[in-house]
């Protein structure tokens, strides 16, 4: 296993049928008044038809705006996608004209978002928001429109559904409209669901419940889903893959039992040292010192190194590629086999 | 829904009272000889003293006395009389003459704001930051920093004497061509507002983030806009004409006043300077009536608008 293998390697062989979704070296930037904030800076993942990945990081890390890019909603300006491929089913996204990337939306690649309440049109009843779809995209009658909103509405779980059809969003409970979302982007039954943080606004036991919901329906349609989370207990059940981003890059990919097993990434590594622990009660929290890095002024070499207990000269001076581990894994650290083989912390 | 339409109809009785009663008492408790502000500079008979004394109920004093003809006038104002004016007029009739003009007035005032203010504020919303959206800046700021008292003057000097492309005074029963620059003069500060809280509701409802999920689900941009966001956008500005309309109803008191426009803004100027107090009085009680109604109006449709919006 050579040290500093060149490039960034895909995880993973090509399966026959080909990736349903592979991002290559993607770039972007924020031009904003005070300067240019790099937001993702090279991140490759892929993801084959019916695979759940994970994307974990801190807030700012680029794990939504990834996500925003390959659906085509980022707002351009003051985002600028600099570089980089979205391969959808072989195609290049980036290439397409607007409205032929419309046309991926809701059909191919649908969204669901964290927060619910503000993610929905206030001034619209569910019913019209799950219906409009169907009637926009696949041109249903209304009275069809609304017969497949109930149907959808039913498959999420909605309790009394017919009868909820009429009502708006602030009348539902935080769970259920995160269903009323779920419906909505499944309406066009979609090969992939990209999920940004479907659970974070509710509240632990509706949670679990959200997330076996998404899994279950995962299975039954034989989706493939992206989960962006922060919160490591929330992917374990979930996702075959975990990629933890870092300023804007991937630091660690790897399958779920081996991250979890021995993570060969400091950042990883200090992620699952600072969740609670019942068998720890008493003792100190573990934290990540230092805060995440101004992507305005991001620091040389490795990102990671002035939080990171493992760094040395060359971390400052040389950025990491991802060295690939085996089994899959990559982690971008130059010392990823030391952090992965060492279990004392 | 219901139960707060009969509580604000409640709350319109005692607004009512409390506003013609302070009117009331403006206009008549500070009085020092009625019957010779009446009359003027000519003399009065005993005879006719005695007669005005009985009509007027002048003959109880002090505050029993005013507030014994303050439920006089307004038990009349129930029945729906409206009592006469110095002149001899009935101020009802005054009213049924002057209220189709300030109402045509204040319909052209509103469809300028309606037709130029909220298109150019959606535009300028859509287009934040853009050579339009700076222009509408400067310009509503320009309208908005003019009084009337001098934009009016101003208009009816260059577009109606000098360039004449209106008529510059209006007369006795004005048509519509003839009330258009004065309601193009009106409307411009309700075109300014209107377009400066269209342009600022636009701008950001564009950036909610159930714009992000319309946009998700693969949405023509056109859509997105002309559904989503106007919806939304449009909650507060509808709020605000709505006020703007009862407003405009009421008289426009420069206006009506430089363009010679015989309106309620006019009649009531003309009853404060010539000290009319019946006229100011019976105007004044029948502009409360038709503010509370509007603002009413506008509460009820923004409960209609805005479905998280319940008054229980």
């Amino acid at each position: 296993m050579s040290q500093h293998a060149v490039r960034p390697t895909p995880a993973s062989p090509t399966p026959p049928g080909g990736h349903l979704l592979e991002v290559r070296d993607l770039h972007v930037e924020f031009r904003t008044g005070e300067g240019v904030a790099k937001v993702i800076n090279g991140v490759s993942y892929h993801l084959d038809p019916g695979e759940t990945l994970a994307v974990l990081g801190e807030s700012g890390s680029g794990k939504s705006v990834t996500a925003q890019a390959i659906m085509g909603i980022l707002d351009t300006p003051p985002a600028h996608i600099s570089s980089g491929q979205i391969l959808y089913q072989g195609r290049d996204l980036l290439g397409l004209s607007e409205e032929q990337r419309r046309q991926v939306r809701g059909k191919e690649i649908a969204m669901i978002f964290q927060d619910a309440l503000s993610a929905l049109n206030p001034v619209f009843p569910v019913g019209w928001q799950i219906g409009e779809t169907l009637r926009q995209r696949l041109g249903m009658s209304r009275a069809d429109a609304r017969r497949r909103a109930v149907e959808l509405m039913d498959l999420v779980q909605i309790p009394g559904a017919a009868k909820r059809l009429g009502d708006y969003p602030h009348q539902f409970s935080g769970g259920m409209r995160q269903r009323v979302m779920i419906a909505m982007a499944l309406a066009m039954e979609p090969k992939l669901l990209i999920a940004d943080e479907p659970t974070t606004a509710l509240d632990v036991t509706v949670q679990a419940q959200i997330m076996d919901l998404l899994a279950d329906l995962r299975r039954d349609l034989d989706m493939a889903m992206i989960l962006i989370t922060h919160d490591l207990g929330v992917v374990a059940d979930v996702a075959d893959r975990i990629a933890v981003m870092y300023a804007g890059r991937i630091v660690e990919h790897a399958d779920v039992r081996s991250l979890y097993r021995a993570p060969a990434h400091p950042y990883t590594k200090g992620l699952l040292a600072s969740i609670p622990r019942l068998d720890q009660r008493g003792g100190k929290l573990s934290t990540i010192q230092g805060l995440p890095p101004n992507l305005m002024r991001i620091p040389s070499g490795c990102p990671f190194h002035p939080r990171c207990p493992y760094a040395q000269q060359v971390c400052v001076d040389v950025v990491p590629h991802d060295l690939v581990l085996g089994d899959g894994r990559t982690s971008a650290c130059h010392f990823a086999q030391e952090v992965r083989d060492d279990r004392a912390s | 829904m219901f139960r707060f339409i009969v509580r604000r109809l409640l709350q319109m009785v005692v607004a009512f009272f409390g506003t013609t009663l302070i009117v009331y008492a403006l206009m008549f408790a500070g009085q020092g000889d009625p019957i010779q502000a009446l009359a003027g500079e000519r003399p009065v008979t005993a005879a006719q003293r005695a007669y005005l004394t009985e009509k007027y109920h002048l003959d109880a004093t002090g505050i029993g006395g005013f507030f014994y003809r303050y439920f006089d006038y307004i038990s009349n104002l129930l029945r729906g009389n409206l009592g006469e004016s110095l002149t001899g007029r009935s101020i009802g009739d005054i009213l049924a003459d002057a209220w189709p003009v300030t109402i045509k007035l204040a319909l052209i005032a509103i469809a300028v704001a309606v037709i130029f203010g909220v298109t150019a504020g959606v535009l300028a919303g859509i287009r934040r930051a853009s050579i339009f959206d700076n222009a509408t800046l400067l310009l509503t700021l320009l309208v908005l920093g003019i009084p009337t008292i001098v934009l009016a003057p101003l208009a009816q000097y260059f577009l109606g004497v000098k360039w004449q492309l209106f008529p510059p005074t209006s007369g006795a029963n004005p048509d519509f061509y003839a009330l258009l620059l004065p309601g193009i003069v009106l409307g411009s500060l309700s075109l300014a507002t209107a377009l400066r809280l269209t342009r600022t509701s636009v701008a950001e409802n564009l950036r909610a983030d159930y714009v992000r999920t319309a946009r998700s689900k693969g949405l023509p941009r056109r859509r997105v806009i002309s559904v989503h966001v106007l919806r939304n956008s449009l909650i507060p500005v509808i709020t605000f004409l709505g006020v703007e309309v009862g407003n405009l109803m009421s008289g426009a008191i420069i206006t009506e006043g430089v363009f010679n426009i015989p309106g309620v803004g006019f009649n009531l100027f003309r009853g404060i300077r010539t000290e009319d107090g019946p006229l100011v009085v019976g105007i004044v009680s029948v502009l409360v009536v038709v503010y509370l109604v509007s603002n009413l109006v506008v509460d009820i449709l923004y409960a209609v608008l805005d479905p998280r919006i319940r008054y229980e």
